[in-house]
C-alpha cells in the first residue's frame, strides 16, 4: 500500500460520499418535513443519468446536456409528485414503500423499453478530460475533481439555503414538527412540493455527473438508494449535517475497505483466504458500521433536533 | 404469583359468552382446494400447475411468517427475503458439501436463521417507523452482497445442486407430487402454528403493542422483548421456506434475497390483506399467478406490474380477504 | 403511622432551560387519594410521566413501597404495582374490552407471555378481568371493540386496566377530562369506591371532584409545589389563591 494509493482511493471514497450526500440529502428532506418515504427516489437519480445520456447526446455539449436533463427530471418529478405521492403523504409507511416500490418495478423497466438493458455511458467533456498530477507522479482525472467540487458546492448551496433562508427555516421547522408550520399558515402542500422538487433536482444531479464515470443501467438507482438509506440512518433522519457526515463516512468506509480489506487480511492469513475472506468481510463493512452506530446511538450521529 | 386472584371487589362478576367462535370457511376452502390440484392434475389440469402452486406455497409460507411482524406486529420489515434466502443457501452449502440429510439441514437452517435474527432484530428494533425499514432493508441487502462474494459458492452466478435433500438416506421430495404434499404440509403446520401464536398470550401483546406500545409497556411488558421474540420466530418459518425453495429448485443464488424479493413479499402480505394470516397465503398464490400469465404475455410484465401495485395502494383497502369480507357482509344484509 | 407507599424527594426535571418538575416533594400514604391541582403547564402530566417511569427525572429520587425506584423501567414500576391512566385516554382500539382488561391480568400471571396458551378463552385472566369490568360498571360492553366506547367508557375501561394490575398505587391523570357531567359524576363515585384499597394519586382540574375525593392536596405551579397539606388548608391558602385567581375561576 503507498500514500499515493491511498489518497487515489480517499478521493474515490469522497466521491462516491458525495454522490451519496447528493442522494441522501434529498431524501432525508422529504422524510423529515413530509414524513413520506419514497423508495423511487433512486429511480429519480437513475433517469438523471439517462436523460444525460440522451440529452448530451443530441446537444453535443455536456453543460447543456446537463441543464435539459435536469429540466426533464424535474418534470417527470413534479408529474409523479402530481399523480402518485401526493396521495401518499397521509397513508402509513406501509402504503408508501409499497407504492413506490411499484414505481420502481415500473420506471427500472421502462428505462430498459426506451433505452435498452446494456450499459450506456456519457463521455467525459473535453474540457474536464485531463489529469491532475498529485505527489509521487499519480495522476487523477480532472472529472473527478470536478465532480467532488460541485457535489460540496451543491452541499454549500444547499446549507445556504436550509440555514439562511425562509424557506429553509420552514423546512428545518416541518421536520421537527410538522402540524406547527401548517398552524403557521403556510401552506403545507406547496411546501412539500417544493421540497420534493428540490430532492428529485439533486438526485437527478448526481445521476447525471456519475454518468460519464459509472456505467448507465437499470437498476443503478437501487444500489444507490440502499447505500443511501444506511447514510440516512448512520447520520440521522431529516438532518442534512447528518446526511454530509453520513454519506462522507459510507463513502470512505466503502471505497477504502474494498480496496485495502485484503492488504489487512493478508497479514493474518494466505492469500486466497484473505482474498475470499476480504470480497465477504467489504462488502458488508457499511452495514457493520450501520450496526454499530445504531446500537450505540439508535438515533443516528447527528439527528435533527426537536426528533425524539 | 397467583393466577386468578384478585384483589378487586367482584361480588358477583357474571360473565357474558363470547361471541360464537367465526366459522374458518375461507382458509378450510382454501387449504381443500390446494389439496384437490394434484387430483384436478391428473384430470387435465397443464402440469405446469403443479409447479406453480408448489412455489406459490413456498412464497406464501414466507410471506405467512412477514404478516406475523408486519400484519400482527405493525412491523414493516423490508429485509425478510434475507431469511428466505439464508434458509435456501444454508442448505444448498449442506448439499454441496455432500450434506444432504433433511434432520441435518433443518436444524443448521433454524440456527442461523434464529441468529441472524436475533442480531439484526436486537439492533433494527432499537429504533421504529421510517429508520426500522430502512435498515432491515440494509441487513438484507447486506447478506445479499455476502451472498454475491461467496465464491466458492457459485459467488454472482449462484450454486446448482446437484441432488435434493434426502430424509433418513431417501430421495424424499424426488417426486413432484410428493413434494407438492410436503410443502402443503409445511404450509399448513405453519399456518397453524402462527395462529396459535396470535391468539396466545404472546400474540395479544404483539397486537396490544401495535397500536398503543406505551400502554402495553405501563402494563408491564417488555415491548421490545415480545417484538424480538416475534422477529426470530418470523425469521425461522422463512427460513424453513428457503430449505424447500433451494429443493424446488435446486438451485440457490443472491437474487433469492435481492431487496426487490422483499418488497414482493411484502406486496404479496397487502395484497392478500394485512394481518388476517390466510391472506398472505392467498396474496402470494395471486401474486405468483399474475406473475406467471404476465411474464407469459410479455418480457416487460414488470412495467405492467409496478403501475397494478401503485394502483391497488391507491384505490383498495383491507387487500383480497378484505374485499371477500365486505362481499360476505353484503350477503348478510 | 404507616409508612407512606409513593415518596418524592426533591424531583427535577429541566426541558433544556425550561425547569418543568423544579424539586417536588411529596408522598402518598395507603388508601388515600392524594389530588395534585394547578394551572395548564404546571408541570403535572410530566410529573406523572416521571413517577410512571416514562420520564426520568434529572435529580432527587422516587420510592415506592419502600423501594427506589427511580432509574426502573415502565415495565418493571408496573410489574412492581404501581398503575396508572393517561390524560388522553390510551386504550387498544382493536381489542375487546374484556381484553384491554385481561392484559392487565396478564401481566401479573405466573407465564405472561405464553407462546400457545391461548388468552381470549383463558380463565385465569378472565376472571380477574371480569371483576374489574363489574368494578367500573362495564361488563355489558365487555365483548364491544374498545375503539367503539364513548369517551366516559373509555376512561372507565383505563381504569379497570388500571386494577387489573392489583397495583399498590394508581395514577390518574386527569380521568375526568373531555366527560359529560352524567359520566363524570358516575366516574367520581367509582373513583370514591376505590378509595381506602388503593394508594391513589389523582391530577385533576375539577375542583369540585378534588375537593369531593381528596384526602390530601399538592398544588403545583411552575413545576414547585406551593401548598400541600389537606384540602381545607390548600383551600384557605393565600398562595394557592392567587395562583388560581381567575384561572378556574
Amino acid at each position: 500500500m503507498t500514500t499515493g494509493l491511498l489518497i487515489v482511493q480517499i478521493l474515490n471514497g469522497l466521491q462516491l460520499g458525495i454522490l451519496l450526500f447528493l442522494v441522501a440529502a434529498g431524501l432525508t428532506l422529504v422524510f423529515g418535513v413530509m414524513d413520506f418515504i419514497n423508495l423511487a427516489h433512486g429511480v429519480q437519480y437513475m433517469l438523471g443519468a439517462y436523460l444525460a445520456v440522451t440529452f448530451v447526446g443530441i446537444t453535443g455539449s455536456f453543460v447543456l446536456g446537463l441543464v435539459l436533463a435536469l429540466a426533464c427530471a424535474l418534470v417527470i418529478g413534479l408529474a409523479l409528485e402530481f399523480l402518485v405521492f401526493r396521495h401518499l403523504y397521509a397513508r402509513d409507511h406501509l402504503d408508501q414503500v409499497l407504492a413506490t416500490f411499484g414505481l420502481i418495478l415500473l420506471l427500472n423497466q421502462g428505462v430498459k423499453m426506451l433505452w435498452g438493458a446494456a450499459p450506456l455511458s456519457v463521455p467525459v467533456p473535453a474540457f474536464l478530460s485531463g489529469n491532475v498530477a498529485l505527489l509521487d507522479g499519480i495522476l487523477y482525472p480532472t472529472y473527478r475533481f470536478a465532480l467532488i467540487g460541485s457535489g460540496l458546492a451543491v452541499g454549500a448551496l444547499l446549507w445556504f439555503v436550509v440555514e439562511k433562508t425562509r424557506t429553509g427555516m420552514l423546512l428545518r421547522a416541518g421536520a421537527s414538527n410538522a402540524p406547527m408550520v401548517s398552524a403557521l399558515g403556510v401552506d403545507i402542500n406547496k411546501l412539500f412540493m417544493i421540497v420534493f422538487a428540490f430532492g428529485t433536482m439533486l438526485a437527478a444531479f448526481a445521476g447525471a455527473m456519475a454518468a460519464p464515470i459509472l456505467s448507465v443501467e437499470p437498476g443503478m438507482g437501487d444500489n444507490i438508494l440502499i447505500l443511501a438509506f444506511v447514510v440516512i440512518v448512520v447520520g440521522g433522519i431529516g438532518s442534512i449535517r447528518g446526511a454530509f457526515v453520513g454519506a462522507l463516512i459510507v463513502g470512505l468506509v466503502d471505497t477504502l475497505g474494498r480496496s485495502f480489506m485484503n492488504d489487512l487480511l493478508r497479514l493474518f492469513m494466505s492469500a486466497p483466504s484473505a482474498r475470499a475472506a476480504g470480497a465477504a468481510l467489504s462488502s458488508m463493512l457499511i452495514y457493520l458500521v450501520m450496526a454499530i452506530v445504531l446500537f450505540v446511538r439508535p438515533e443516528g450521529l447527528l439527528p435533527s433536533k426537536g426528533r425524539a | 404469583m397467583s393466577e386468578a386472584t384478585t384483589t378487586v371487589p367482584a361480588p358477583t362478576a357474571r360473565a357474558i359468552p363470547l361471541p360464537a367462535r367465526r366459522v374458518l370457511l375461507v382458509p378450510v376452502l382454501l387449504f381443500g382446494l390446494l389439496a384437490l390440484l394434484p387430483l384436478a392434475v391428473s384430470l387435465g389440469l397443464p402440469s405446469h400447475w403443479l409447479t406453480l402452486v408448489t412455489r406459490a406455497m413456498i412464497f406464501a409460507i414466507a410471506a405467512l411468517s412477514l404478516d406475523l411482524i408486519l400484519g400482527v406486529g405493525g412491523l414493516v420489515s423490508f429485509g425478510h427475503a434475507a431469511f428466505v434466502g439464508i434458509g435456501a443457501y444454508a442448505t444448498g452449502i449442506m448439499i454441496t458439501e455432500g450434506l444432504a440429510e433433511t434432520l441435518l439441514i433443518l436444524p443448521v437452517v433454524l440456527a442461523v436463521c434464529g441468529l441472524f435474527g436475533l442480531v439484526t432484530g436486537y439492533v433494527s428494533l432499537r429504533t421504529r417507523g421510517v429508520t426500522f425499514i430502512m435498515i432491515t432493508l440494509a441487513f438484507g441487502q447486506m447478506v445479499y452482497f455476502l451472498a454475491q462474494a461467496l465464491s466458492a459458492y457459485g459467488g454472482d452466478d449462484g450454486l446448482t445442486l446437484y441432488q435434493r435433500s434426502t430424509l433418513l438416506g431417501f430421495d424424499a421430495f424426488g417426486n413432484r407430487i410428493g413434494f407438492f404434499y410436503v410443502v402443503l404440509g409445511v404450509l399448513l403446520a405453519c399456518y397453524l402454528l402462527v395462529r396459535v401464536i396470535v391468539a396466545s398470550r404472546f400474540g395479544r401483546v404483539l397486537r396490544a403493542a401495535r397500536e398503543n406500545a406505551t400502554r402495553v409497556s405501563v402494563t408491564g411488558f417488555q415491548v421490545s422483548q415480545v417484538r424480538l421474540v416475534a422477529y426470530v420466530i418470523s425469521g425461522l418459518i422463512a427460513g424453513l421456506s428457503g430449505f424447500l425453495l433451494a429443493n424446488q429448485t435446486e438451485f440457490v443464488s443472491p437474487a433469492f434475497m435481492s431487496w426487490p424479493r422483499s418488497g414482493e413479499l411484502i406486496f404479496m402480505v397487502v395484497l392478500g390483506g394485512v394481518g388476517s394470516l390466510h391472506g398472505a397465503i392467498i396474496g402470494a398464490l395471486a401474486f405468483l399467478f399474475a406473475e406467471d400469465v404476465l411474464a407469459g404475455w410479455t418480457e416487460h410484465w414488470k412495467a405492467i406490474f409496478g403501475p397494478m401495485i401503485v394502483l391497488f395502494v391507491l384505490f383498495t383497502r383491507g387487500g383480497i380477504v378484505g374485499l371477500m369480507r365486505k362481499l360476505g357482509a353484503g350477503r348478510d344484509d | 403511622m404507616t409508612e407512606p407507599v409513593l415518596v418524592l424527594s426533591g424531583v427535577q426535571k429541566a426541558f433544556g432551560a425550561l425547569k418543568v418538575t423544579d424539586g417536588v416533594s411529596l408522598s402518598v400514604a395507603p388508601g388515600q387519594l392524594h389530588a395534585l391541582i394547578g394551572p395548564n403547564g404546571a408541570g403535572k402530566t410530566t410529573l406523572v410521566h416521571q413517577i410512571s417511569g416514562m420520564l426520568r427525572p434529572d435529580t432527587g429520587s422516587i420510592r415506592f413501597r419502600g423501594q427506589d425506584i427511580t432509574g426502573l423501567s415502565p415495565e418493571r414500576r408496573a410489574r412492581a404495582g404501581l398503575a396508572r391512566t393517561f390524560q388522553i385516554t390510551s386504550t387498544i382500539p382493536s381489542l375487546s374490552v374484556l381484553e384491554n382488561v385481561a392484559l392487565g391480568a396478564q401481566a401479573r400471571a405466573a407465564h405472561p407471555l405464553a407462546l400457545f396458551r391461548n388468552a381470549a378463552r383463558d380463565e385465569a385472566l378472565n376472571a380477574p378481568a371480569w371483576a374489574a369490568l363489574e368494578a367500573v360498571g362495564l361488563t355489558e360492553r365487555a365483548h364491544v371493540l374498545a375503539g367503539r366506547l364513548s369517551h366516559g367508557e373509555k376512561r372507565a375501561l383505563e381504569i379497570a386496566m388500571a386494577l387489573t394490575l392489583e397495583p399498590a398505587a394508581i395514577l390518574l391523570d386527569e380521568p375526568l377530562a373531555g366527560v359529560g357531567r352524567e359520566e363524570g359524576e358516575r366516574l367520581i363515585a367509582l373513583l370514591a369506591s376505590l378509595k381506602g384499597r388503593y394508594a391513589m394519586l389523582l391530577v385533576e382540574h375539577d375542583m369540585e371532584a378534588v375537593f369531593a375525593l381528596a384526602d390530601s392536596v399538592s398544588v403545583l405551579v411552575y413545576g414547585r409545589v406551593i401548598a400541600s397539606g389537606d384540602p381545607a388548608t390548600v383551600r384557605a391558602d393565600p398562595a394557592v389563591r392567587e395562583a388560581y385567581l381567575g384561572e378556574e375561576g
